[in-house]
């Protein structure tokens, strides 16, 4: 079943969004059996580079991305090692 | 040895100013700049003192790789007692005057008393004189920076000095120095100010010398730059986003305080985040951020430089705010706009101006007017009270004009200068101060991030994040990463992380470089630089030893178990929106198993067991 998720690029990872993507979000359509790792790779995004993913706003972990996760409007946002204070 | 071994010692009330030895005994047990300070202030004042009186002491110290080629080394930080909180304070600041400070051949500046004019400190080198500051009282951190470079001629000097908040009595007022970095928290400033010391302005050409082993320090200290480089973190992320950089990865994971911590979640988040620092504006094409800066030998560089939009309605006809100046960080840009609900950069931006102009610590005074927000919109407080300012939040041009109040210390600025303990106290809703032991909180909700929630509650400076960060390993996953929303491991986890920033704070290092540096890279630096033996097991008693000390030194100015808590909004009622829907902090889960780990009794004081294995003593009665 086709389904329809956000995808949220932060940080340097935004050089991976669509160039006619406003902010750091695009709606993307995909199989419901679709796995975090496909979507990183739909985009390109080197796999290393995919630190901190979060589905809904919460961690998966690298072991577990190759499962399937996706619900109709869910949002995956994903970043780069990053941290602050 | 790193350490100058030299202390400064500047009697205020009688203008005496004498040189004394460092006691190296301290150093050995607590290092330098926060612990060994702490050591001083703990041995020379009763805690029970008034923090604004002549009893209390004002101390600026540095640690003893600040000044050395190590990366970060320039920190030097406030050590005294807080008025704003009771508790003992340390605010720790970058830039460049503690390098200068050591170059100027001091580990440490210890003042007592109080003028009985108005002076600052003018130090070259051995020269060390009290001049009077009567022509720059009542002006602004920016105003007396220029004045005292102008008076000497001197282009070089690095000066700290307090602005017109501190001197009009605000509580949570900072020391500024080199414009726009801040001994920030806990109000350091309004004790400064308190003693009649407008500034210190120094100038060191001596050097950082007495390396212990100079060709093994260089090799440790290379080591270390490779690693913060190699980093993603330290390396690429803070250069290029700085701190900022978490305002969307915060509001994601639901722990964003929002609306005087009412809410979890911002809507406005990404507009005032590290990316949107980045976008250019509509109106010139040109993006908030003009560059990233460094401190001292840092080899990070996470500082942001900002211009704000000339044609904002902020800084129109002001062309003084039109050049670049120190931008937002994080916790600025939390505190300044989820919390009041504004979303408008260039006005937060103008803000944060304000706060480096005038010295004050945009966390608390944020929070002070998200707490005065709720309180206006609930009708406790009215346009009487505000000087007919509309204080409802999402309006920014109540923010800007607040903080002008605020900052000069007039008409509902000084309402505003008491924080928000006391001013939710004074207008009848003491439950919507966000505090802990009467200092506002960080930015990060302990619904969504539970262990912070337990780092808060026992922070020895009332709220704080810089005192056990373990938002790095709950969200970022640094060094691993933890489950947010759960308790178990989280007083061992907070205990790690308190430990090894109190060693760290007083090193002279930035803690910004534990994203990717343990204690493994930090104490080969250190033990090639120091006299002793500083292996990581070493800088761990040493963290251990301050934070019992930190602790003992509340004890004895009053603080108990109770107030090792969090407001009742964040134990009782739980977050609506993301991860954390249906949670409050479980602080009751963790906090006996914390002062288990701690080796204290259930009532939250060190056993006699646990001082006797650091060497400390009980100060109180």
């Amino acid at each position: 079943m086709t389904i329809h998720i956000s995808l949220k690029l932060y940080a340097s990872l935004s050089d991976y969004l669509p160039d006619d993507v406003e902010g750091n979000i695009v709606r993307i359509e995909l199989d419901d059996s679709a796995t975090p790792h496909q979507v990183i790779d739909r985009f390109r995004v080197p796999r290393q580079e995919a630190h901190l993913v979060l589905l809904n706003g919460v961690y998966i972990k690298p072991e577990d991305r190759d499962q399937s996760a996706f619900n109709d409007g869910d949002t995956l946002a994903i970043w780069p090692p990053v941290a602050g204070g | 040895m790193a350490w100058t071994q030299k202390v400064l010692r500047i009697n205020l009330t009688d203008g005496s100013i004498k040189q004394e030895p460092l006691n190296m005994e301290w150093a050995r047990d607590y290092l330098g700049q926060r612990g060994l300070a702490t050591k001083y202030l703990t041995e020379e004042i009763d805690p029970k003192c008034d923090p604004l009186g002549p009893d209390n002491k004002f101390i600026m110290t540095t640690g003893p790789l600040t000044g050395t080629m190590s990366s970060t080394g320039g920190r030097y930080s406030v050590v005294t007692k807080s008025p704003l909180t009771g508790c003992v304070a340390c605010s720790n600041s970058g830039g460049f005057l503690g390098a200068e400070m050591k170059a100027a051949g001091w580990d440490m500046i210890i003042f007592e008393g109080k003028s009985p004019q108005p002076v600052y400190l003018y130090l070259e080198n051995e020269k060390a004189e009290l001049l009077p500051a009567d022509e720059i009282m009542g002006t602004s951190v920016w105003a007396a920076d220029e004045w005292i470079h102008k008076k000497h001629q001197d282009p070089l000097i690095r000066v700290a000095t307090i602005g017109r908040a501190a001197e009009k009595g605000n509580l949570y007022a900072g020391v500024i120095n080199d414009l726009h970095r801040a001994a920030g928290r806990s109000g350091v400033g309004t004790v400064m100010a308190s003693k009649n010391l407008k500034a210190v302005a120094i100038r060191g050409t001596r050097g950082v010398g007495n390396i212990k082993d100079p060709a093994r320090f260089m090799q440790a200290v290379s080591d270390g730059k490779k690693v913060l480089h190699d980093n993603a973190v330290t390396g690429q992320g803070l250069p290029k986003y700085g701190t900022q950089v978490l305002m969307n990865v915060i509001n994601e994971v639901g722990a964003m305080p929002t609306r005087n911590m009412r809410e979890v979640q911002f809507e406005g988040a990404s507009n005032i985040s590290g990316e949107a620092m980045h976008e250019p504006r509509e109106s010139d094409g040109k993006p908030n951020l003009v560059t990233n800066a460094g401190c001292f030998g840092c080899t990070i560089a996470c500082g942001r430089i900002s211009t704000i939009d000339q044609g904002h309605f902020s800084v129109e006809n002001k062309p003084e705010y039109w050049d670049a100046s120190g931008g937002l960080e994080y916790e600025a840009a939390w505190a300044l706009g989820s919390d009041t609900g504004i979303d408008d950069l260039d006005a937060l931006t103008y803000v944060q101006f304000l706060c480096n102009e005038d010295g004050i610590d945009p966390i608390t005074y944020g929070a002070t007017l998200a707490a005065a927000m709720e309180m206006y919109e609930m009708g406790a407080i009215d346009k009487e009270t505000t000087g007919g300012i509309e204080l409802r939040f999402g309006n920014a041009e109540a923010l800007c004009r607040v903080t002008e109040l605020t900052c000069r210390g007039e008409g509902f600025g000084i309402d505003m200068g008491l924080g928000s303990r006391r001013l939710c106290e004074k207008y009848g809703h003491p439950e919507l101060s966000m505090t802990v032991k009467g200092q506002e909180f960080p930015a990060y909700d302990p619904r969504g991030v539970q262990g912070m929630g337990l780092g808060y509650a026992t922070s020895n400076r009332g709220a704080c994040h810089l005192r056990g960060y373990t938002v790095a390993s709950e969200i970022m996953g640094i060094p691993e990463k933890t489950d947010p929303l759960t308790t178990d491991g989280k007083p061992e986890l907070v205990k790690a992380f308190q430990d090894m920033t109190a060693a760290v704070d007083s090193s002279g290092l930035c803690v910004f470089t534990t994203f990717a540096w343990t204690l493994e890279d930090i104490a080969p630096q250190i033990d090639a630089a120091c006299e002793g033996d500083w292996s990581p097991d070493k800088l761990l008693e040493v963290g251990e030893r301050i934070w019992n000390l930190e602790r003992d030194f509340n004890i004895a100015a009053g603080m108990t178990a109770k107030d090792d808590t969090l407001p009742k909004r964040l134990l009782k009622d739980a977050a609506k929106t993301g991860p954390a829907t249906g949670r409050v902090n479980d602080l009751d889960q963790m906090l006996p198993k914390y002062y288990e780990v701690r080796g204290w009794t259930a009532d939250g004081v060190p056993t006699s067991e646990t001082r006797k294995r650091f060497g400390l003593k009980a100060l109180s009665a």
